[in-house]
């Protein structure tokens, strides 16, 4: 393959959309992209792929006009172009749909598409014919949501929806994605590659991002692997195997992500019984975990499995039903009570419920035991054994790079998981509730949490992981509970663990 | 040599600048304030850089600097408070009542009278902490309207108390000593307020219970998660940043000599403005003690600034709205800064 590089001349090959050429950025102490000489297709679908912090956002975020760039050029057919703004990126028809939503909860669908580029009539919102286009759009789409309903009281999968068809409401030549199907479901997913291959067929150029290894076999045209903030390779999606992918991504050949954990259950250590919550979420949820077993949770989004690890959790309020812990009946469990007694949850939004992000990344760490031994006395904290002892987890996490007295948001993504790891390490729990422990994890951190959800099973612990990624599911459990509509629908054990049979109750069918 | 100087010049103003720069971006635009401050009001009185006005701004600022530091717990997680202003005329009417009362039924008894005046003003000011404690914390009130109902009903209260007239007929020993009295030559209220600072400081530093404020507003999920109980920790914050205020106006009625419903009506904008100059931040889980002296430091050597220029006391209210727009826009810049490359 030649690409095009004097400039003008795009020799045999299609023209690209758009080009980087030497495109570089540093933020404070580091660059996050260095010299990266990228270019899309007209009607491709190009992954880029790469670790967590390898620099995938910050590129994007320059081609969607996020953010500047400190040095290179961005060419647009050709035509160096320099965007300003997010809206300067548009009127080039590139949209991009960020992982974070930028919607406005409290307005309607249609308001929220045609935000910023409101149809008006002598001066005033014409919200007739603004409803009337954003219901053609999201019928050329083929989403079935109302436009009229309030954003906010959309699931985020829906949200989501919203968020991808606000980049159609103009011309369309480049749509970048985000991680978008993070938070979907594999109905939705599915409804979403149908579009993307739609829109490819219109000659869109698509940027899109994913962990997902399934997806790239399944969309991608092209790949383009980041590490490090260089561009290390674009490679053709169809002829690169797995394993080649992953050496590009991390320099280093990985084998299975998957370690093979011994498990050797012991007496139980949570059990709950016909669990109600007060907000309807679960209905009758009966689940007992065991020591030294990993027992998996799957099911949609909004099927209950995350409101159960909450309520179990005491983070939910729990109406009937009950909830036992290492032989203790627990009435109203409180998250203070429950970490007393052994039972550490991790929250699936590390954002939203797990970290505070503008705090040193060690306070982090030690959260969720400043009052306890050996942190503090109860009455006065011990500052150094406080940073001596992070630090320690730190590095059995492989936290290598960053120091822990940095503010918290300046971690990527996989290591601000392995922080919240590491709170689990400061106290002694019997119990590890894990939810969604991988999210937005690149595969090398991804086998890190991996091998350290085995090793504390083996160590015998009982461990529940409530996951929506399949895999993990099916490699790493030794039971699976399968929730719908707030209960379990169907218990699983060894070789009844398979993506048929999660599959098949995920929808309210029995397994066979 | 001559034709090298320029250079070398230029080297150096360019290298004065990125340090000037790092250092704003480290700390803030604080720093240059209280610079420009002191050389702007050095070049327009003589008398600004003497060793009395020194003492004066510091002992001026006493008031402001206890209050901001109240202000700042309830910064810190994530709310603030805008009753401080009532809670200092609270403190101040029904600790002058007390006094006088007991002063009067019982004029021997200076000490009881004392003692009694302050306990029950200390308990009425925290009082109004503990009833926005109340409402943030158990009923979710947004501190907002938490706080600016009780500044209403404390308000109300303090003037109906005194019908609007200041109280008089404490005994005079409280004002000499907590007033204007002097320990090895330094003014009493210094001493309070260097005991409050250093208290402070070991309990948000040194203790859990200062880590877990910074953690509720640092994400309030997290810390619930965590196993913290944030409504303790929101409530003992108001009732903390109360009892602050309360202290600064039991000095303050020292200071007066009366019990006055009127004083304090400028707290509220000044303690905030204290903390956002000193980088507290406003989404809660960001700022520092020490800052925040400094910030109410500012605020008071500007104050005493314009009075030494002679500037009108009307004057000074637009100049201090100001500072505080000014601060606010200066932060912003340097978080852009912050985030932009090239540094």
């Amino acid at each position: 393959m030649q690409r095009g590089e004097t400039g003008t001349g795009c020799g045999r090959n299609p023209c690209p959309i758009v080009r980087t050429v030497g495109l570089t950025r540093d933020f404070p102490g580091i660059r996050a992209l260095d010299s990266v000489d990228f270019s899309l297709l007209a009607g491709e679908v190009h992954v880029i792929f790469g670790e967590n912090g390898a620099g995938k956002s910050t590129l994007i975020s320059m081609l969607a006009g996020a953010i500047k760039s400190t040095s290179g050029r961005i060419l647009f057919r050709d035509r160096p172009v320099e965007f300003d703004s997010v809206h300067a990126a548009r009127n080039f028809g590139i949209s991009a749909v960020f992982q974070e939503f930028s919607l406005i909860p409290q307005m309607t669908i249609a308001e929220n598409i045609f935000l910023g580029a409101e149809e008006v009539r002598r001066g005033l919102l014409d919200s007739r014919k603004q409803l009337r286009k954003a219901r053609e759009l999201l019928e050329r789409l083929d989403f079935h949501l109302d436009p009229e309903s309030k954003v906010e009281r959309l699931s985020r999968a829906q949200q989501q929806i919203v968020e991808i068809a606000k980049a159609f409401r103009s011309n369309l030549s480049v749509l970048i994605l985000d991680e978008p199907t993070a938070s979907l479901t594999g109905h939705e997913t599915q409804q979403l590659f149908r579009l993307i291959r739609k829109i490819k067929q219109q000659d869109v150029a698509i940027v899109y991002i994913t962990h997902r290894i399934a997806e790239i076999a399944e969309l991608g045209d092209r790949i383009s692997v980041l590490r490090d903030g260089k561009l290390v390779g674009t490679v053709d999606a169809k002829s690169t195997t797995n394993d080649e992918l992953i050496h590009l991504m991390t320099g280093r050949v990985v084998g299975d992500v998957f370690p093979t954990v011994k498990f050797n259950p012991g007496g139980i250590v949570l059990e709950t019984n016909d669990l109600h919550s007060f907000d309807g979420s679960l209905n009758g949820a009966s689940v007992s975990v065991r020591s030294g077993e990993i027992v998996g949770i799957a099911g949609l989004i909004g099927s209950g499995k995350s409101r159960f690890g909450k309520a179990c959790f005491g983070a939910l309020p729990i109406e009937s039903g009950s909830l036992s812990f290492k032989g203790e009946q627990i009435r109203k469990p409180t998250p203070a009570g429950m970490l007393n007694r052994g039972f550490m949850y991790l929250p699936p939004d590390r954002r939203d419920e797990g970290l505070m992000m503008m705090r040193p990344a060690f306070e982090n760490v030690t959260l969720a035991a400043i009052s306890k031994s050996p942190f503090s006395n109860g009455w006065i904290v011990n500052g150094r054994t406080e940073k001596l002892v992070a630090d320690d987890l730190a590095n059995r996490l492989n936290l290598v790079p960053q120091r822990l007295d940095q503010t918290t948001e300046h971690f990527s993504g996989g290591n601000q998981q392995k922080l919240m790891l590491a709170r689990s390490l400061t106290r002694k729990f019997d119990f590890f509730l894990f939810d969604e422990p991988t999210v937005g994890v690149d595969v090398g951190t991804r086998s890190t949490i991996y091998e350290f959800i085995a090793l504390l099973c083996e160590e015998g612990a009982a461990v529940l992981l409530i996951s929506s990624d399949m895999a993990e599911i099916l490699e790493l459990s030794n039971r699976v509970y399968v929730f719908f509509a707030g209960s379990v629908q169907a218990e699983l054990s060894e070789d009844q663990i398979t993506e048929e049979n999660v599959l098949a109750s995920f929808f309210g069918r029995k397994a066979a | 040599m001559m034709t090298k100087n320029p250079g070398t010049t230029a080297q150096f103003a360019f290298n004065i600048s990125i340090f000037t720069k790092k250092l704003f971006i480290r700390l803030g635009i604080l720093p240059f304030l209280l610079a420009i401050a002191v050389i702007v009001f050095a070049l327009m009185s003589e008398n600004f850089l003497t060793g009395r006005n020194i003492m004066n701004v510091l002992r001026q600022s006493v008031y402001l600097t206890i209050v901001s530091l109240g202000q700042m717990l309830a910064l810190l997680t994530g709310g603030f408070d805008l009753s401080v202003g009532t809670i200092l005329a609270l403190t101040s009417v029904v600790g002058a009542l007390t006094m006088a009362s007991v002063y009067a039924a019982a004029p021997e008894a200076i000490w009881l009278a004392i003692t009694a005046g302050c306990i029950a003003g200390l308990g009425a000011g925290t009082l109004v902490g503990v009833v926005n404690g109340v409402g943030v914390a158990v009923f979710n009130v947004s501190p907002f309207m938490m706080s600016l109902g009780m500044a209403s009903v404390g308000f109300g209260i303090a003037l109906y108390l005194t019908g609007g007239v200041p109280v008089y007929g404490m005994p005079v020993e409280f004002g000499d000593l907590f007033g204007f009295g002097t320990l090895l030559g330094i003014p009493v209220p210094l001493f309070a307020v260097s005991i409050v600072a250093v208290v402070l400081y070991l309990i948000l530093y040194r203790t859990p219970f200062g880590r877990y404020i910074y953690a509720v507003g640092g994400n309030i999920k997290a810390a619930r998660l965590s196993g913290i109980s944030t409504r303790w920790v929101l409530f003992l914050t108001y009732v903390l940043c109360a009892a602050l205020a309360a202290f600064a106006g039991l000095l303050l009625t020292a200071r007066l000599d009366t019990g006055e419903a009127n004083i304090g009506a400028t707290m509220p904008l000044q303690s905030i403005a204290a903390c956002v100059i000193a980088g507290v931040s406003l989404r809660g889980g960001v700022g520092r003690l020490e800052n925040v002296i400094l910030g109410a430091l500012l605020i008071g050597l500007v104050q005493n600034g314009m009075n030494l220029a002679r500037i009108e006391s009307y004057l000074q209210i637009v100049v201090l709205g100001a500072l505080l727009i000014l601060a606010v826009i200066a932060d912003q810049f340097r978080l852009s800064l912050l985030r932009s490359p090239g540094i």
